[in-house]
């Protein structure tokens, strides 16, 4: 798998329904934020807000990076290009939930006491774990724009293979967090464990049609 | 029990404050009651919410699922909490709504919301406890004859979970060691433990594959700390019969301790010789001690426990108060723990 036709895949003029697609993606994936937003207005996140949210943009976050992960994987069954079109911008709105999460925690939940924020991040290993996880997903996002893919080169696709740790690293800070019920984590888990899965596969059995 | 969802109650269904405050005979006390007006005044202007928090919210509709009359009789005659620390706290109530739909009781579901919206099916008429162990009076027991010779009062207690958030909470019950006295616990009784019922055709959290907590849920108290006067049996709040959801129809209030201590919906009662093996020490030893007193200096692994989230919140007027050691209720605890390390003995 190469970079080459991925990336030159985005600048092919798309036609008919295929230019909605991303548009809609945006759309719905914004959608629960705009939900969130509503809720906020509307005061109705129950008696602890600040932990309501801090749960929901976590979840969200979590569930747009396996929707990325889902994205080359998606185009390779399919053939169909309109999937490696939207992965970047469905990153982003990753780093976007995991930025309004961090922002939740360090205002509502910590009320912006700098020295109790350091101390959680070094003393709580799900927080540090968490905040690893956001310091990659950061790196990508900046170096998610075209001149960044062409001045990076070979390095681009290196330093993005951290978005598969990023997603693991998401994963055990809510395995971590969840106080017994399991369940939720498990599944993520296990979805991931498939989504990493078919990139070992396809890896093994390219290695194995070059040996040959 | 019939438990109807917040948004079927009527507005005209809701006890107005002065009848749940008749009713508890509070006008003999007019010194608290200004107190509590205006309590009640500033919280209303503070949060906005349909007029007041303070206003009880006890809806005619929990109280029409019929308690068994012996019960409702009990709560005809309640002794107010008289008007100082530690049994009466001059800080805002917890409204109603939140104390009765923000719930851990894990053998409904996780969520806080489950234990309210999935607790229509759960029983607690016919009732009974088993009382084993150390004790001369062991045996079983129904509700209605462990309650009958007991007075009910009110407490208004602090409760702080160990999750960093906290309510103020108006109970009605007893004293736990009114209770414990009456099976005769004999001298090897060192220590007390208790039980949660666990039913899988009315609680759906026990029957999940992924709860990894060892039903039933153990809980647990020195013999000393049980004894004191703090430790309180709830059958109550707001001045009507405790709800699913809270733990009814009787539990556990220990308020200087975090909230899991607190046990709901006790079937067993046994007295030992030996500390028991409580739910989360079982689970996370760790993270969760026998002790689990409100302790600001020991941070719990995943939550700073040097500050609150007093419930309700809104996200741009935030109580976030202070935690005490012993929760505030340090004159009356802390001489149980001389000597004892609290960072070992959390």
């Amino acid at each position: 798998m190469s970079v080459g036709p991925l990336c030159t895949a985005v600048f092919v003029p798309i036609t008919g329904m295929g230019s909605l697609f991303k548009p809609a993606v945006f759309f719905v994936v914004l959608l629960p934020f705009g939900l969130l937003v509503l809720r906020v207005l509307q005061n109705s996140l129950g008696p602890d807000p600040a932990q309501e949210l801090a749960i929901e943009t976590g979840e969200w976050t979590l569930r747009l990076l396996l929707i990325t992960l889902c994205m080359t994987p998606l185009r390779q069954l399919t053939g169909r290009l309109e999937f490696v079109r939207v992965r970047r911008m469905v990153g982003l709105f990753a780093l976007f939930y995991a930025s309004v999460h961090f922002l939740v925690w360090i205002s509502f939940l910590l009320s912006f006491r700098w020295f109790a924020i350091a101390e959680e991040l070094v003393e709580r290993p799900y927080i540090t774990v968490g905040f690893a996880a956001y310091l990659i997903l950061i790196a990508l996002g900046v170096t998610s724009p075209l001149a960044m893919v062409r001045k990076l080169g070979r390095n681009w696709k290196r330093l993005h293979r951290l978005v598969y740790l990023a997603a693991i690293l998401a994963v055990i800070h809510l395995l971590w967090i969840l106080r017994t019920n399991i369940s939720e984590a498990v599944i993520y888990g296990a979805i991931l464990a498939i989504l990493l899965g078919y990139r070992l596969a396809s890896y093994v059995g390219k290695q194995n049609r070059t040996a040959r | 029990m019939l438990i109807k969802k917040p948004d079927d109650i009527k507005p005209s269904e809701i006890t107005p404050e002065s009848v749940y405050r008749n009713r508890r005979e509070f006008m003999k006390d007019s010194s608290k009651l200004m107190l509590g007006a205006a309590v009640a005044g500033m919280s209303g202007m503070v949060n906005g919410q349909e007029g007041d928090a303070l206003k009880a919210r006890a809806p005619a509709s929990l109280e029409g699922s019929s308690p068994p009359s012996w019960l409702a009789k009990k709560f005809t005659d309640i002794k107010p909490a008289p008007d100082s620390e530690p049994f009466f706290t001059g800080e805002t109530l917890t409204p109603y709504r939140d104390i009765t739909n923000y719930n851990n009781f894990y053998e409904f579901g996780m969520d806080k919301d489950h234990p309210s919206r999935r607790s229509d099916k759960f029983q607690t008429d016919p009732w009974s406890i088993v009382v084993t162990g150390e004790a001369n009076k062991a045996g079983r027991y129904n509700l209605e004859d462990i309650l009958k010779p007991l007075d009910l009062e009110e407490r208004v207690y602090r409760l702080r979970c160990v999750e960093a958030w906290s309510m103020v909470v108006p109970w009605i019950g007893f004293p736990l060691a009114d209770l414990l006295q009456r099976f005769e616990p004999s001298s090897k009784a060192k220590y007390v433990e208790f039980e949660t019922l666990v039913d899988p055709e009315t609680m759906p959290g026990v029957t999940s594959r992924f709860a990894i907590v060892d039903w039933p849920y153990r809980e647990g108290l020195r013999m000393d700390e049980a004894m004191n006067p703090l430790a309180f049996i709830a059958v109550g709040l707001y001045g009507s019969i405790l709800p699913a959801q809270n733990g009814a129809p009787l539990r556990l209030v220990v308020p200087w301790k975090y909230g899991f201590k607190s046990i709901k919906s006790i079937v067993r009662i046994n007295f030992r010789e030996t500390q028991p093996l409580t739910s989360w020490v079982d689970l996370q030893a760790s993270e969760y001690g026998f002790y689990a007193n409100v302790n600001p200096n020991v941070h719990h692994p995943r939550w700073r426990q040097d500050k609150e989230r007093r419930l309700p919140q809104t996200l741009f007027s935030r109580k976030y108060i202070d935690t005490r050691l012993f929760n505030g209720y340090a004159d009356q605890v802390a001489h149980l723990y001389e000597g004892m390390n609290l960072s070992v003995y959390y």
